[in-house]
């Protein structure tokens, strides 16, 4: 008996809610009790059915309130991101910009001469590639270690992030907060915790990319 | 006859509980922002001396109790209970110091509402006669929280314009049943609900947490009868700059007006020049403004009262990874002077 009036209720409810907009803040809390008390009645009849269908049929209904629950949830929160979206700071888009295109731009000369220096000295192209990578590897360790790669990072955003300094950081970081724990369960486990996902994507594309090539040849 | 509740949440101190003594340390960031002159210590560095910053964390938990103590000539043994949290995984913090004192304890976790999650319990325990001297402490700590919350601290990530910086700090509160001439009483608190008003974004709290304040605060104004004009200060814990703005809308959608009164302890503890984009946060924030800053204007009588709404955001790392969105709760506390 009681169960058919919570099933009426539920069909006039789904009507008033096309028109939630028009409701003040107390009249959507009375809506939210009702749904509250609905969802509550609904499980208790549920967990008191023996027969399989109707438990079923409760079930059905209890999933049309919890839609009409989540209606009314999305409203509100609608409306107070509409709120948050005008009071948001400014991202300082052109500063930021600017800041990772002069950091980034830094490291790749600091990179580039070193390479030229190499290969002045007589070691072969790709060689000094490697030897350059190396090098720029140590310095961001380094840098790291000392605590300035992050001030970098907090001015230079992706620019500083993008160039293999940034993942020797993001390894070199994790490496040195978690050597508090131990050299196993710290260090050890939590070393890739960062770079985790670059290393097991990269590896898995690196692969893909082999076999596409090695089918297309 | 009065009653020990008004309206739907706001309780009622019948015989008022003072706050007879209080103690606050904070890391060097905060001792070189504004109110850095105000806290009883400044620590040198963020570790101070310790191997790990968990055990820095606890040891300025424990120290803030301990100067607390010191100012009254109590020791731990004169207190009946010790309420305290912290934002560490299981409250460690917390329990360490619980285990150094040797005191009964309850551990509590009300994200960055903590402390005053811990002042309105404190006073129900000495109001109830369940006790009559409560220690009531909790503490933040930047690098702790950032590994556990976010990112290994060197790491170079750049931080939104939204974004607060956790508050290397605490404070640590006596409460005493004294019924003649404290000088600051707590008089009301209110207990808040979970508000969660769809926000996802962990580095955008402050927006998260708004709703929860508003709500707390408008609930309390509504219980009581009361009005913003009835305060000298009605300050949030750690909104910062973008929820305190938001907070201060949402309270006037439902018809009051605190602007002129209205404050957070986020937004007073930096100076904006130290680059900490939208102010401070952490269990500590309010935890050391209160004791720092806002309990001693009280016993000088620059403010008469206060009404200190602690907010909390209640998530973990795990439940922002799997797309949560962030409740939040807020509880409230009034406290006043006697001058």
């Amino acid at each position: 008996m009681e169960l058919k009036i919570i099933e009426k209720r539920v069909k006039e409810r789904q009507r008033e809610l096309l028109e939630i907009k028009k409701f003040n803040d107390t009249e959507i809390q009375l809506i939210n009790e009702e749904l509250q008390k609905d969802y509550q009645k609904l499980i208790f009849f549920e967990s008191r059915e023996n027969d399989e269908a109707a438990r079923l049929n409760i079930k059905d209904l209890r999933s049309k309130v919890i839609e009409q629950q989540d209606l009314v949830k999305k409203y509100l929160q609608i409306r107070y991101a509409r709120l948050v979206n005008k009071s948001a700071p400014k991202i300082p888009v052109l500063k930021n910009a600017l800041a990772a295109f002069f950091v980034g731009g830094t490291i790749c000369v600091i990179g580039q001469i070193i390479l030229n220096v190499i290969v002045i000295n007589g070691v072969p192209n790709k060689e000094a590639t490697t030897i350059t990578l190396m090098v720029m590897v140590f310095i961001s360790a380094l840098l790291t270690g000392m605590g300035i790669y992050d001030e970098i990072g907090r001015f230079g955003g992706a620019g500083s992030i993008i160039p293999i300094t940034g993942f020797a950081n993001s390894i070199v970081s994790p490496a040195l907060e978690y050597k508090r724990e131990g050299y196993v369960y710290g260090v050890g486990a939590k070393v890739f915790t960062i770079a985790g996902p670059v290393l097991l994507y990269g590896s898995l594309m690196s692969v893909i990319i082999g076999l596409v090539f090695f089918i297309i040849k | 006859m009065q009653s020990k509740k008004i309206g739907k949440q706001t309780i009622n101190y019948l015989h008022p509980v003072s706050i007879v003594s209080f103690a606050s340390i904070v890391g060097p960031k905060e001792g070189q922002g504004p109110l850095g002159s105000s806290f009883d210590y400044i620590l040198a560095d963020n570790l101070d001396g310790e191997k790990s910053w968990e055990k820095t964390e606890q040891k300025m938990l424990e120290h803030s109790l301990a100067l607390a103590l010191a100012k009254k000539n109590y020791l731990p043994k004169d207190l009946d209970y010790f309420l305290a949290g912290d934002l560490l995984n299981q409250i460690v913090c917390s329990n360490f110091t619980a285990r150094a004192i040797g005191i009964p304890f309850l551990g509590l976790y009300g994200a960055c509402s903590t402390l005053v999650e811990g002042l309105v319990l404190g006073s129900i325990l000495i109001d109830g006669g369940y006790g009559s001297r409560v220690g009531v402490a909790s503490s933040s700590h930047h690098e702790t929280a950032e590994r556990q919350l976010r990112f290994p601290t060197e790491l170079g990530v750049q931080r939104t314009m939204t974004a607060q910086w956790t508050v290397t700090g605490s404070g640590a509160y006596i409460l005493e049943d004294s019924p003649n001439g404290a000088d600051i009483v707590i008089t009301q608190g209110i207990i808040g609900k979970v508000i969660d008003l769809g926000q996802a974004n962990a580095m955008d709290m402050g927006a998260a947490m708004a709703p929860a304040a508003a709500d707390t605060i408008t609930q309390y104004f509504k219980d009581t009868g009361r009005n913003p004009e009835d305060f000298d200060l009605i300050i949030t814990g750690d909104l910062g700059n973008i929820g305190r703005v938001l907070c201060q809308q949402l309270v006037l959608q439902s018809g009051y007006d605190i602007s002129k009164k209205y404050s957070d302890c986020g937004v007073l503890i930096y100076d904006p020049a130290q680059d900490t984009h939208a102010g401070g946060s952490g269990c500590g924030c309010s935890a050391s403004v209160l004791a720092g800053y806002l309990l001693p204007q009280i016993i000088e009588g620059k403010l008469r009262n206060l009404f200190l709404v602690g907010t909390g955001a209640l998530l973990s790392p795990t439940s922002t990874q799997q797309g949560e969105t962030i409740p939040c709760i807020a509880h409230g506390i009034v406290i006043q002077g006697n001058r």
